[in-house]
C-alpha cells in the first residue's frame, strides 16, 4: 500500500476482466431499455381509453390533470360518502389518479365545500383554474351552482366554476316519468351500497340509499334528488293518445355530479353523465 | 482527500478512487498498523470480545418504518387524520409533505407549481437535508423493507450456490434519473409513478390491494433470482433525489480509521458498499472520514462492526459535546 506516492498509473484490464465488464455494461443497457420501455407502456391505457374517466369536481382538463395528480388519494380520504377512488396500474400512467364511478356512487355534494379541491396538493383539482389551463367552450357554469341544502343559508352557492360533465337521458323508451310511471321501494334495491345526504334526516350525515325508500306517483327521483339547483326539471307532454307523460330535461346548471344516475331505478340507468362533456357540445 | 464533489461522483456511478494525499494522523494509524499478524491478530480478537452482536439500528429503523406506514393506514381507516395521503404526497396534521421525486415529476410534467405544492416540497427537502437525505430510503420506505427481507433469501441462495450474483452498472440509476425526469417534461406524465414500488406499495398500505402490486412481486422475484437489490442500487430515482439532499445533510455515518481492523463485514452488509470503500486497508485519507451520500444510514454497518470503526454523527454537534 505504499503506491500512493507514485502517479496513478492505470494498469489495462485483465482480458477476464475486460469481459465480465462488457457483459455488466451490456446487462445494464438491457436493465435501461427494460425499465423505460415498460414505464414508457403505460401509455397504451391512456391513448386507447375507450370511455373516459369521471374525475372529481374542480379536476382540470385529462392530459393536464394526469400530469399535475400526485397519485397520493388525499381526495379520496375527505369525501363523506367515499365517491372517489384510484386507478390501478391498468389505467397506465393513470395509476393512482382518482376518478368516480358515479352509478355506484356518485358525488352528491354533501361535503357542501367540495373538499377533494381543498385537499388536493398539487392543483389537480381547483378552484380556479390555471391562466394556461384550457377550458373548452360549455365547461363553465353560467353562474355559481346553487346548492339545494345550502338554499337558506347566506351563501348558498357551492364553490364551483365548472362542470365536470353533463347529463343526458340515454334511454328515454326506460324513464319511468317518459312511460307515465310512479315509483315505490327502495331506489336501487336493498343490496345497494351508495349513499347520499337527505336534509330532512341529517345534514351532516350521508346515509344509505337502500334505507330512504320511495314513493312517486310519477317517478321523477333524478329532480328532487338532485343536489343542485335547477339543474333539471320534468317536462309535461301530452301524447298522441292523450296520456300525460314527463320528460326529463337537463339544464345548464348541471354540473355533472351524477346522482341522478346513481339513483335512477331503472336497470340499467336511463339517465348517465357524459363525463367531461361540456354544455352544448 | 475525498470531497464532497468526489463523493457526489461516486454517487452516481464512477468507482472511488485511491487518496493521493494523507493526513498525518491517518498516515501515521496506517504505518501503526503494519504490526506483525499476531499482533493484530491479538488486538483484533481483543476488540471483538469487548463486543457484543446487536440488531439495535435495524431495530429502531424497522420500528420507525413500520410506523410511519401504518400511521398512514390508520389515519385512513380509524379516521385519526394526523398523516393523511399517501408516500407521495400527504399532510401531517394539517402540513403539507410532499415527496421530493413525486414533486420533480409533476413539476416537470404540469410545468406549473402552486403555492402548497412548493410549501410541501420545501418541508420536505429541508426535512430530509437534516435528517440524511437517502435515509428516506431506509427508514421510511415500504419497499426497502420487502426488498431487504428478500435479499435475505437471496444471500441464502447464493451462499447455497443455487445461484449468482448479477451486478449492473451503478451508473445506470445516474441514466434512469435523467430519462425519467426527461420523459416526464417532453411527455407531461409522470411516467415514473406508474411503475414506482414506492408509491404502489405505499397506496396499498392506505387505499387497499391493488393489481399494480403484481409488479412489485415481479420486481422482488428479480430481486432474489438475478441481481441482489437491483432497484434500489441500479434503478430507483427517487434513492438519487434523496442521495442529493443527503450530500449536504450534518447527520452521516462515521468511520473511525483507528478503530478499523479491516474484515469487511461491513461491505458485505451494506446496500451500497461503494461508500465504504475508505474502510479498506490504506484508503482512509483521514482519520475520521464521513461517509459518502449514497449512504442510506441504514445502521447496518454500526451494528455489524465490531470495534466500533463505524458510528452515526452529526457533523459538528460531536465537537460541540
Amino acid at each position: 500500500m505504499s503506491d500512493h506516492e507514485k502517479p496513478a498509473v492505470k494498469r489495462p484490464a485483465a482480458p477476464v476482466r475486460k469481459q465480465a465488464n462488457r457483459r455488466k455494461f451490456i446487462r445494464s443497457a438491457v436493465l435501461a431499455g427494460g425499465m423505460v420501455g415498460l414505464s414508457l407502456l403505460g401509455y397504451i391505457p391512456v391513448a386507447n381509453a375507450r370511455k373516459p374517466r369521471m374525475r372529481p369536481p374542480g379536476a382540470l382538463e385529462e392530459h393536464d390533470f394526469l400530469s399535475s395528480c400526485i397519485k397520493c388519494g388525499q381526495c379520496v380520504q375527505v369525501c363523506p360518502v367515499a365517491a372517489i377512488k384510484l386507478d390501478d396500474i391498468d389505467h397506465g400512467f393513470g395509476i393512482g389518479v382518482p376518478y368516480i364511478d358515479s352509478r355506484k356512487q356518485a358525488c352528491d355534494f354533501s361535503c357542501d365545500a367540495v373538499q377533494c379541491i381543498l385537499a388536493c396538493p398539487t392543483g389537480a383539482l381547483t378552484y380556479t383554474k390555471p391562466m394556461f389551463a384550457d377550458l373548452r367552450e360549455g365547461m363553465k357554469l353560467s353562474r355559481a351552482p346553487v346548492l339545494k341544502a345550502k338554499e337558506k343559508d347566506a351563501e348558498p352557492t357551492l364553490n364551483l366554476k365548472e362542470r365536470t360533465g353533463v347529463a343526458r337521458l340515454s334511454r328515454p323508451e326506460a324513464c319511468l316519468a317518459v312511460l307515465g310511471k310512479g315509483f315505490k321501494g327502495q331506489a336501487r334495491g336493498a343490496d345497494f351500497k351508495g349513499r347520499m345526504r337527505y336534509m330532512d334526516v341529517d345534514r351532516w350525515k350521508p346515509i344509505a340509499v337502500r334505507d330512504h325508500p320511495y314513493e312517486r306517483d310519477i317517478c321523477d327521483l333524478c329532480v328532487t334528488e338532485c343536489p343542485i339547483k335547477d339543474a333539471i326539471k320534468l317536462q309535461e307532454t301530452v301524447g298522441a293518445d292523450g296520456v300525460k307523460r314527463y320528460l326529463p330535461v337537463v339544464l345548464e346548471q348541471c354540473v355533472g355530479c351524477g346522482v341522478c344516475e346513481m339513483i335512477c331505478p331503472v336497470e340499467s340507468t336511463a339517465i348517465v353523465v357524459d363525463e367531461r362533456k361540456a354544455w352544448g357540445a | 482527500m475525498m470531497g464532497a464533489f468526489e463523493r457526489i461522483k461516486v454517487m452516481l456511478g464512477a468507482d472511488p478512487q485511491k487518496p493521493t494525499e494523507f493526513t498525518p494522523e491517518a498516515k501515521e494509524i496506517h504505518s501503526l498498523k503494519r504490526m506483525t499478524k499476531a499482533d493484530f491478530e491479538a488486538q483484533k480478537q481483543h476488540a471483538r470480545d469487548h463486543k457484543l452482536m446487536t440488531n439495535k439500528w435495524r431495530n429502531r429503523r424497522w420500528a420507525v418504518l413500520l410506523f410511519t406506514n401504518l400511521l398512514f393506514t390508520f389515519s385512513f381507516w380509524l379516521d385519526i387524520q394526523l398523516l393523511e395521503g399517501a408516500l407521495t404526497a400527504s399532510r401531517f396534521a394539517g402540513f403539507h409533505l410532499i415527496d421530493l421525486n413525486s414533486a420533480l415529476q409533476v413539476m416537470l410534467a404540469h410545468k406549473h407549481i402552486i403555492v402548497n405544492l412548493f410549501i410541501g416540497t420545501a418541508t420536505v427537502f429541508v426535512l430530509w437535508a437534516a435528517l440524511g437525505g437517502r435515509s428516506f430510503c431506509s427508514w421510511i420506505c415500504p419497499y426497502h423493507l420487502v426488498a431487504e427481507w428478500c435479499e435475505w433469501i437471496h444471500l441464502k441462495l447464493v451462499e447455497k450456490k443455487l445461484i449468482t450474483d448479477h451486478e449492473f452498472h451503478r451508473g445506470s440509476r445516474t441514466i434512469f434519473w435523467l430519462l425519467f425526469s426527461l420523459m416526464a417534461l417532453v411527455s407531461g406524465y409522470t411516467v415514473f409513478e406508474t411503475i414506482s414500488p414506492t408509491g404502489i406499495l405505499s397506496r396499498a398500505l392506505v387505499y387497499g390491494p391493488s393489481l399494480a402490486l403484481g409488479w412489485v412481486i415481479l420486481l422482488l422475484i428479480f430481486e432474489v433470482l438475478y441481481s441482489r437489490r437491483a432497484w434500489c442500487r441500479y434503478v430507483c430515482p427517487i434513492g438519487l433525489t434523496y442521495g442529493m439532499v443527503g450530500a449536504i445533510s450534518p447527520l452521516r455515518v462515521q468511520y473511525r480509521l483507528e478503530n478499523c481492523f479491516h474484515e469487511g463485514d461491513c461491505r458485505k452488509v451494506c446496500l451500497v458498499p461503494h461508500v465504504l470503500d475508505v474502510v479498506i486497508k490504506g484508503r482512509a485519507a483521514d482519520k475520521h472520514m464521513a461517509i459518502g451520500p449514497d449512504c442510506t444510514r441504514c445502521g447496518l454497518c454500526v451494528d455489524v462492526c465490531p470495534s466500533g470503526a463505524l458510528v452515526f454523527d452529526v457533523k459538528g454537534l460531536s465537537k460541540l459535546l
